[in-house]
């Protein structure tokens, strides 16, 4: 009896570490993850506008309706990246998260104080090598420091009633991003 | 023969143990840090690089993005005050007023957090489409049928979930249940 019992002790301590090992290596293995989802969707270094959910169709659960949305899947791997985001009249947020999805900055248009939230995406590296003088700091732009190479950027504008979605959506789709070389050429 | 049944035994006992409290952690909610309000829960940190590794995991499993903290926070109700389970077959009552915030959202889910369909098509309310009483606090019910007022609709389904987001707002990682973050209250009025 004291046998069995000593075993369903230890059968339950092993237990223990079984549950803390499933929880920590899950997001490593997860294949229906955010990042996941939206890799076949969203091509790399620009916006893509995501639909409207609906009952029937929707990229992520727990989409908030109110919002158009917009995901920049982003590599640093080949440099920084710039991020401009025109305003909605309501309520326009960017939220940066790392490849398994753990939000590591946000900041909405009242925090940007313009009439767009510009703001330069860099990993920690490309922000020590960046020149004291180079006319991105002088010209004040924000500085984001990505924890990871690759990422998402959601880009959201509230549409406080349905009727202002095309709105939003303009908002949304007037936003860019792209690698900071890439667009000093094109200026 | 004893030997070989012995570790047997206590390996299914592990692996029974283990995998049901991992279930249990992700279906239940078992991050760290929650904040309890009434019938709402929300967990701040889970928006932030400091979410734990049951955060971590739930945002995985799940496949969504939460939001981010300097965004805004999300509150969940799968019960009413009284701990009773949200029913869409029953009339429920949100009244109240909310924490400060530049925006909110109300919004209906199935257990999956996929939208509920119906047939006007309303998913969720906004701070703004919402009708106030004189004194700033407001009433939404949540019915299977029409009713006057706000009205969010639960498609009849069984369970639900419903998710408030406020949006710039200074409910976070700090706050403690009191007086500055009053939510409203969540009251199961009438089932069939």
């Amino acid at each position: 009896m004291i046998r069995w019992l000593l075993l369903l002790l230890g059968g339950a301590l092993l237990g223990g570490i079984v549950h803390l090992a499933t929880i920590i290596i899950l997001p490593r293995t997860a294949t229906q993850d955010a990042y996941s989802r939206l890799t076949p969707i969203a091509p790399i270094n620009s916006v893509t506008e995501l639909p409207e959910p609906t009952p029937e169709k929707a990229v992520m659960p727990l989409m908030d309706p109110a919002f158009a949305s917009a995901i920049c899947r982003y590599d640093l791997s080949q440099g920084p990246m710039k991020l401009t985001v025109p305003i909605s009249l309501a309520y326009t947020s960017v939220s940066f998260y790392t490849d398994r999805d753990i939000a590591y900055y946000a900041i909405n248009d009242r925090s940007a104080g313009r009439r767009a939230i510009e703001l330069d995406l860099m990993t920690a590296d490309q922000h020590s090598e960046m020149p004291e003088d180079e006319d991105i700091t002088a010209a004040d732009r924000l500085i984001v420091e990505s924890p990871t190479l690759t990422g998402l950027i959601a880009i959201h504008a509230l549409a406080p009633n349905p009727g202002l979605m095309p709105m939003a959506q303009r908002a949304v789709n007037g936003a860019r991003c792209q690698r900071t070389d890439v667009a000093k050429d094109s200026d | 023969m004893r030997l070989l049944l012995g570790t047997l035994f206590a390996l299914v006992v592990a692996a029974a143990v283990g995998l049901g409290a991992t279930y249990f952690a992700l279906t239940r909610g078992a991050a760290f840090g929650a904040l309890r309000i009434g019938a709402w829960t929300a967990w701040p940190k889970t928006g932030t690089v400091d979410a734990d590794p049951y955060a971590q995991a739930e945002i995985a499993r799940t496949g969504r993005l939460p939001v981010a903290l300097g965004d805004g926070v999300m509150f969940v109700a799968r019960a009413d005050d009284g701990g009773k389970r949200l029913d869409g077959r029953c009339e429920v009552a949100i009244t109240g007023v909310t924490p400060a915030a530049r925006f909110w959202t109300l919004t209906l889910y199935n257990p999956a957090g996929e939208l509920v369909p119906n047939s006007i098509n309303r998913y969720d309310f906004t701070s703004q489409e919402i009708v106030r009483r004189g004194d700033g606090s407001f009433e939404i019910v949540v019915a299977p049928r029409a009713t006057p007022g706000n009205w969010l609709p639960t498609g009849g389904v069984e369970r639900y979930t419903l998710a408030l987001r406020f949006y710039d707002t200074a409910v976070g990682v700090a706050t403690k249940e009191g007086r500055e973050v009053p939510m409203p209250a969540v009251k199961t009025r009438s089932c069939p």
